[in-house]
């Protein structure tokens, strides 16, 4: 008796995140491909925590990446961004390109990859030392990258990370008086200056309330048809309501894979592997 | 669906929390006498405090009545045994200049060196090499002043004379570089040499420690925009540390105050105030005090007694401010 | 169903383990990547080789800078060259900062040389079994000895940690175990205490001892200077590693009814007892090459002293002192001779509180 409530309640649930996610306006594939991991391997020392990833994130559209905890979407994303290399014990195996090209290639300055991919973290992190309009363009003097307008490109950012209209007139008040969710768009906003064509989030609403939540993910959907967004969450309602595709990763106790991979609408409607339909409906994770 | 009836509470009365019981522990008799032996001995740095500060100035108060404001302004010293009837008088002006000088130098050189070493543990030393260096850097720390102050006088004079001659010879033209004749050895530009090498530890190891304390987060996002090293350390450290690292200096500065052996082998007393610092001529009260103390007979002992007051009190009020700072910024995070 | 009509075995089904790469960092750089650096290094010795040659630049001074300068501008190029202006700042900046802690080791390697190629000539067992009594400073080598002033360093500094300990310790215990109200101006007054100058603790003593009691030099007065000194080290270090133990083991022995004092007593301190002995070995080293309040309490004395509480006494730094003082070749000798013993006394002692810090960490 118990079981058909349990099936009842994840086909109610399946259901309803693929609707959301269809009733979602698709981004457009035809922007071509932003970004492409292929057959990604990691390691911490002699841990292996990633295995043989390969996945195409196409421009103008928002991919999500689900999965339980600890099973390296986090260390996957960083990689991405080489920020993985931090970690002393930390290697790896495997492509990742940018316009074709590898980032981890031979010769490439790694600060201009960090332009070209930027990150947003999980808890909010403006530079306490800095107004919010020197966080906003705290991008460009990190780079020593001079522009001429720059009051323009500051008001853009903060545009677009839908800050503006509550900071215009404090401009050169500190960052840390804002509220978390207003912070946490500062920090959209700050990514946003050196002009990424590929924005990472880590968990970014995960510290946040739901109100400052949807607002940041309308951002995430506006922000998307001109660049390529990669959004880690654990939030499935999230997942449906922001993204185009999704990848579904798991780990065993071994190394985290990718299961699954598919427009979000199919993952949460038709998954094709039983793993991720027993994730999506609820019965672990 | 569910049939069982369900009781709707509706508007529960709240009723008033009763009021937190007071609890009371009645320590034992042998507790109270451990507490009231182990307060006592906490007390007694309190106490030493005081008594130092008492007896000092308990020693020397017929001085500081007799010459007043001029004990800490003028220059002159002359004790009372010079014997063709001078009156005595007592000045630790010029010594109380030198001290402040000889201690600006130390922190001149020691400071940039301190936090040069300090950022390259932090954020630049290889695995191997951090362990080794940091024990080095304590064994400097442990290292005791009279070491360096024969190391100053016999290996590091004869190379710093060469430097100061250089250094008159390209610079001469700025007041303080200038030199009335050869006389280059025990300067206050050597003696401030002597005192940065020994302050530097203990501003390096308040550095670290407060950069160990910088938030990865920020330090993470800086380098996601795109910041290399340096740029990431101007940031993020550098703001984040600041008071920490300036808190740091000044106990620097204060240790170089009251620093004695190491400045007297290399420094010549002198009570006159220079200009310049490449001069054979300098002051540092602690200096004086050991200088005076063999031969001094009971009025001098007093005045003696004074400047060491004098000495404790500055000191003391340096410390003070720099573990404001310190722990202040301790807070702040 | 099937029949199997040709007789090959079947093949066994192997999982596919070909495919697991082997790690890498690609970031790291190649050889390939540090040539331009290599011979950037290279070609800044060479000029600065060739500016020395052509310049009045010279002496050990002049080889420095002029290295720093020309590695400083080799390295911004080669960085701006291949990347761009940011690139450069960071190498200037490296470089600038690698200087920087070369030059902070340089005094402390120079320092160690000199004690060992200076005091090691005046080293014999000689030294270890007589005084100088009978021995002008200035006489050669083989004469006379420090016996004296190892024996009343060992005096006034086990004096001194007699004194020391108690009260640093139940300084330490107040701040952790009783924590009275008073707690954070106790470790005010302890963190003020650690900031006085050791010349003040020396006239301190010299106040109450010798002016106000009317005594004389003897080496109880130097203890208690040197105690002055010592105690806000042992209290200080105490009190971290009181703070170490868990409050757990606090708790546990109060719910097992014991009152406070025996909790400290036989749960808390034997819990932090070589953290303690760390901390009074550190205080100790600390002391024992302190010179200034020893000159003012402890008189000097060249001959032995077996009596702590009556007449002058010698101590290693006052022995390193008075020869230093003396001025003449052989003095000067025994002077540094004095801080090798001294340098090993001392490094004894740090190196028995670190191994004790590491061991119960």
């Amino acid at each position: 008796m118990e079981n058909e409530g349990d099936r009842e309640m994840s086909e109610t649930k399946t259901n309803s995140l693929a609707s959301i996610a269809a009733a979602r306006k698709p981004g457009t594939t035809a922007m071509g491909v932003g970004l492409e991991a292929r057959s990604i391997h990691a390691w911490f020392g002699q841990k292996h925590v990633l295995s043989d990833i390969s996945l195409d994130f196409y421009a103008g559209t928002v991919t999500a990446l689900i999965g339980p905890s600890g099973c390296g979407k986090s260390t996957f994303i960083r990689i991405l961004n080489r920020m993985h290399e931090f970690i002393p014990t930390a290697a790896m195996a495997g492509e990742v390109l940018l316009d074709g090209k590898d980032v981890y290639r031979s010769g490439v300055d790694v600060t201009k990859i960090r332009l070209g991919i930027g990150m947003v973290f999980q808890k909010p992190n403006p530079f306490p030392s800095m107004t919010i309009k020197e966080n906003v363009l705290s991008g460009l003097k990190l780079a020593q990258i001079k522009i001429d307008k720059s009051d323009e490109l500051l008001e853009d950012c903060l545009v677009r990370a839908g800050l503006w209209s509550e900071v215009k007139d404090r401009l050169n008040q500190y960052g840390g008086t804002l509220s978390g969710g207003q912070q946490q768009r500062l920090c959209i906003a700050r990514s946003l200056a050196v002009k990424p064509q590929v924005l990472l989030m880590d968990e970014p609403c995960s510290a946040l309330d739901p109100g400052s939540t949807l607002r940041i993910e309308e951002t995430i959907r506006d922000l998307s048809k001109t660049m390529t967004i990669v959004i880690v969450t654990h939030n499935m309602q999230q997942a449906a309501r922001v993204s185009d595709y999704t990848g579904f990763f798991l780990s065993d106790g071994g190394p985290g894979e990718l299961v699954e991979a598919a427009p979000t609408s199919h993952i949460f409607s038709n998954p094709k592997d039983k793993r991720t339909e027993d994730y999506v409906t609820g019965r672990f994770g | 669906m569910h049939d069982h009836p369900v009781s709707i509470i509706e508007n529960p009365s709240r009723s008033e929390a009763p009021n937190p019981r007071e609890i009371t522990t009645e320590p034992r008799f042998s507790d109270r006498v451990f507490r009231a032996v182990v307060s006592s001995g906490g007390f007694i740095s309190l106490f030493l405090l005081g008594l130092i500060s008492f007896f000092l100035l308990f020693n020397g108060l017929s001085i500081f009545r007799s010459e007043g404001l001029s004990f800490v302004t003028t220059f002159e010293w002359v004790a009372e045994s010079v014997g063709d009837g001078t009156e005595a008088s007592f000045g630790i002006g010029a010594m109380l200049y030198g001290t402040l000088v000889t201690g600006f130098i130390g922190l001149l050189f020691g400071f940039p060196l301190a936090l040069g070493a300090a950022l390259f543990l932090s954020y630049y030393a290889p695995e191997w090499l951090k362990k080794p260096m940091v024990l080095v850097v304590d064994v400097m720390a442990a290292i005791p002043s009279i070491v360096f102050g024969l190391w100053g006088f016999f290996v590091l004079m004869p190379q710093a004379v060469e430097w100061a001659r250089l250094i008159n010879k390209y610079f001469g033209f700025i007041p303080i570089f200038s030199m009335p004749g050869d006389f280059y050895t025990r300067s206050p530009f050597i003696a401030g040499l002597v005192l940065a090498i020994m302050i530097i530890p203990i501003i390096t190891s308040i550095s670290r420690e407060v950069f160990a304390q910088t938030p990865l987060d920020r330090i993470q996002a800086a380098y996601a925009l795109g910041a290399t090293r340096w740029s990431m350390i101007r940031a993020v450290v550098i703001p984040y540390g600041r008071g920490g690292v300036i808190g740091g200096a000044m106990l620097g500065l204060g240790r170089a105050i009251g620093e004695t052996v190491a400045v007297y082998t290399v420094l010549n007393l002198v009570y006159d105030i220079f200009p310049q610092v490449l001069v054979s001529a300098g002051g540092s009260v602690a200096s004086l005090i050991v200088n005076k103390f063999s031969e001094a007979g009971e009025q001098e002992l007093k005045a003696l007694m004074a400047a060491g007051f004098v000495l404790f009190i500055v000191t003391l009020v340096v410390n003070f401010l720099a573990n404001a700072i310190i722990n202040r910024t301790a807070r702040q995070g | 169903m099937s029949t199997v009509t040709d007789n090959k075995p079947q093949e066994p089904i192997v999982p596919n383990k070909s495919s697991v790469p082997k790690p890498i960092k690609p970031w790291k750089a190649t050889p390939k990547q540090l040539l331009p650096d290599f011979f950037g290094a290279l070609g800044a010795v060479v000029l600065t080789l060739a500016v020395i040659a052509f310049s009045p630049m010279a002496g050990m001074l002049g080889y420095i800078l002029t290295f720093i300068v020309i590695s400083i501008i080799t390295a911004a190029s080669i960085s701006w060259i291949r990347q761009d202006r940011k690139a450069a700042a960071n190498s200037v900046s490296t470089l600038v900062i690698y200087f920087l802690a070369a030059f902070v080791l340089l005094p402390v390697v120079s320092v160690i040389f000199e004690i060992i190629r200076k005091g090691a000539p005046g080293l014999s067992f000689g030294i270890f079994s007589g005084d100088m009594s009978v021995t002008a400073p200035d006489a050669p080598l083989n004469e006379g000895g420090l016996l004296h002033a190892l024996v009343g360093s060992f005096y006034v500094v086990a004096l001194a940690t007699i004194v020391s300990i108690p009260i640093g310790i139940l300084t330490a215990l107040y701040l952790t175990e009783v924590k009275g109200k008073a707690a954070g101006t106790v470790r005010f007054f302890v963190q003020a205490m650690s900031g006085v100058p050791s010349i003040v603790a020396g006239l301190f003593i010299y106040a109450v001892w010798m002016i106000t009691l009317g005594g004389t030099y003897t080496t109880a007065a130097g203890a208690l200077a040197l105690a002055i000194l010592m105690i806000p080290t042992v209290a200080r270090t105490a009190e971290e590693v009181l703070k170490l133990i868990p409050t757990d083991l606090r708790e546990a022995g109060l719910a097992l009814g014991a009152t406070q004092w025996k909790t400290v007593a036989l749960v808390v301190i034997p819990a932090a007892r070589s953290g303690l002995i760390t901390a009074v070995i550190l205080g100790t080293s600390r002391v024992a090459g302190e010179t200034a309040p020893l000159l003012l309490t402890i008189g000097g004395n060249d001959a032995m002293n077996w009596n702590p509480f009556s007449g002058n006494n010698a101590a290693l730094p006052f022995y390193v002192w008075k020869n230093f003082g003396a001025g003449s070749e052989f003095s000067s000798a025994r002077a540094w001779t004095g801080i090798f013993v001294l340098m090993v006394v001392v490094m004894v002692f740090f190196t028995i509180a670190r191994v004790l810090g590491n061991k119960k960490g």
